[in-house]
């Protein structure tokens, strides 16, 4: 059985530790580098990304973890992961984790009150329209041409797959639909 | 409605393994989301401050809101009186993230809060046991904190009320199904609520600590007892070296269950706020009893 670990610095964590249990994975948290030489693949789940990628930074996680996705292993991240893959920002100096090749918008839809559900197909990752939700969400700005976009909302890409590592600046791990780790595990 | 509720509960539980800190400028906001903070609220005075000097505590300025909130990326929350559906309707017309109804200030209803399902955006509360918690989420909370005694820089309450809710949990859990609308008389709680708490064995909603945590080892014990995350208001910028300590608890958060590094972390931080033993307060000055 495959072990997937989910980056626990800060967020949603439990949820996806609870989706890929549930979709038959083995999962665990991981918080330090011994931890991650465990797994056969990594969620960088939601939360803050600036709070995640200054932990990461500070506990010396940021090197060995884009090490480990710049030598293949899978990773998926959603929304805050989103950003810390991106290798770059809009008006953001820096970035954090630099592995894939997109532009990223943080809040790119507002406050809390422009938070919303949609519901839409995803390339590869399933057949029917399936819930997409988006808390103070990012979108891709811009994508190179070696990233391929699964899904587009209001013209937005919000899903997007680049060789080993998969974004969404949506949450499936808040829905009842198990499509997209179900799809995540089989990468792994 | 139910969307949208379900969206403001997903926010929160966003902010899982997080700090959110009370910042009453610019310059702490920035200095907050600096540490790693996950959600600044954003107040003209911290509660130490706001002990100290007595009169009416007032929801914040509303200029003072909005410049914070230009210069964060982060979350930002605001304090409306408990009752104050007025201060509520402003912060929401502000487009702020959050609302905590709070103890804090000086309540402007003595019976009722806030109708908080007649909101879009999300609320805040806070409760000292089960039963005010499931008032709370009954009347539109999409997160509950656990009161403490803010303003004290004392841990005590904060740990009282979240062993006092563990309790009330544990029992509402091994209860059996006939005396559920028993125990939801009793703790005065609506029985859909008590139900799922029996079901769950949780909160239906994502449930921080507050009140009185002022060092890395207080935000890492109220985690080990369970909470989500914390809340940290005079205990970072009463403290010695705001910057270090605001950073410290973050981490101590993240590492809570890892004694060595919080051994690490807790190092050379600088003198803590003074603080207040809890029972120097005079039982009328508690914030904590303001609430109902």
């Amino acid at each position: 059985m495959k072990k997937i670990g989910v980056l626990a610095m800060q967020g949603a964590v439990d949820e996806h530790l609870q989706k890929l249990e549930r979709v038959g994975a083995t999962a665990c948290k991981v918080r330090n580098k011994e931890e991650l030489e465990q797994i056969d693949g990594i969620i960088i789940p939601g939360g803050e990304s600036t709070a995640i990628g200054k932990l990461l930074a500070t506990f010396g996680m940021m090197q060995p973890l884009s090490k480990k996705i710049c030598s293949g292993m899978p990773v998926w991240g959603t929304c805050a992961g989103m950003i810390l893959l991106a290798k770059k920002i809009c008006d953001q100096e820096n970035a954090y984790l630099k592995t894939m090749d997109i532009l990223v918008r943080r809040n790119a839809y507002g406050s809390q009150l422009d938070s919303f559900v949609t519901t839409q197909k995803v390339k590869h990752v399933a057949e029917k329209e399936i819930p997409m939700v988006f808390i103070r969400a990012p979108y891709i700005e811009k994508v190179d041409t070696k990233v391929e976009p699964l899904a587009e909302v209001e013209g937005h890409i919000v899903a997007a797959k680049e060789k080993n590592m998969l974004v969404t600046a949506f949450h499936p791990e808040l829905t009842e639909d198990d499509s997209f780790h179900d799809y995540f595990v089989k990468l792994c | 409605m139910e969307k949208r509720y379900q969206l403001n509960k997903n926010l929160a539980q966003m902010l899982k393994g997080g700090v959110i800190m009370d910042v009453t400028n610019v310059g702490q906001a920035r200095i907050a989301e600096e540490a790693g903070a996950v959600a600044v609220m954003a107040l003209e005075r911290v509660p130490a401050d706001i002990r100290r000097d007595g009169g009416v505590a007032r929801m914040s300025d509303p200029k003072m809101i909005r410049e914070i909130k230009e210069t964060v990326s982060i979350p930002v929350m605001a304090k409306a009186r408990i009752g104050h559906f007025v201060e509520a309707q402003i912060l929401e017309a502000i487009g702020i993230d959050y609302i905590d109804e709070s103890e804090v200030l000086t309540p402007a209803d003595n019976v009722n809060h806030i109708d908080k399902t007649a909101f879009e955006i999300p609320f805040v509360c806070g409760a000292r046991n089960l039963g005010e918690a499931l008032r709370r989420i009954g009347e539109g909370a999409s997160m509950i904190r656990t009161k403490g005694e803010a303003g004290t820089g004392d841990v005590v309450e904060a740990v009282t009320h979240m062993r006092t809710m563990l309790n009330d949990m544990r029992r509402v859990q091994s209860a059996s199904q006939m005396e559920l609308m028993r125990i939801a008389k009793e703790f005065g709680a609506p029985f859909d609520l008590i139900q799922f708490v029996h079901d769950n064995g949780k909160l239906p909603v994502v449930n921080f600590a507050a009140g009185g945590i002022a060092t890395p080892a207080d935000a890492a014990l109220m985690m080990q007892l369970g909470v989500d995350g914390v809340f940290v208001g005079s205990g970072i910028f009463k403290a010695g070296n705001p910057e270090k300590r605001a950073k410290a608890i973050v981490e101590a958060v993240t590492y809570y269950n890892d004694p060595q590094k919080l051994a690490k972390i807790s190092e050379d931080l600088g003198p803590a706020m003074v603080g207040i033993n809890i029972e120097d307060i005079d039982n009328k000055e508690r914030f904590a009893d303001r609430g109902w």
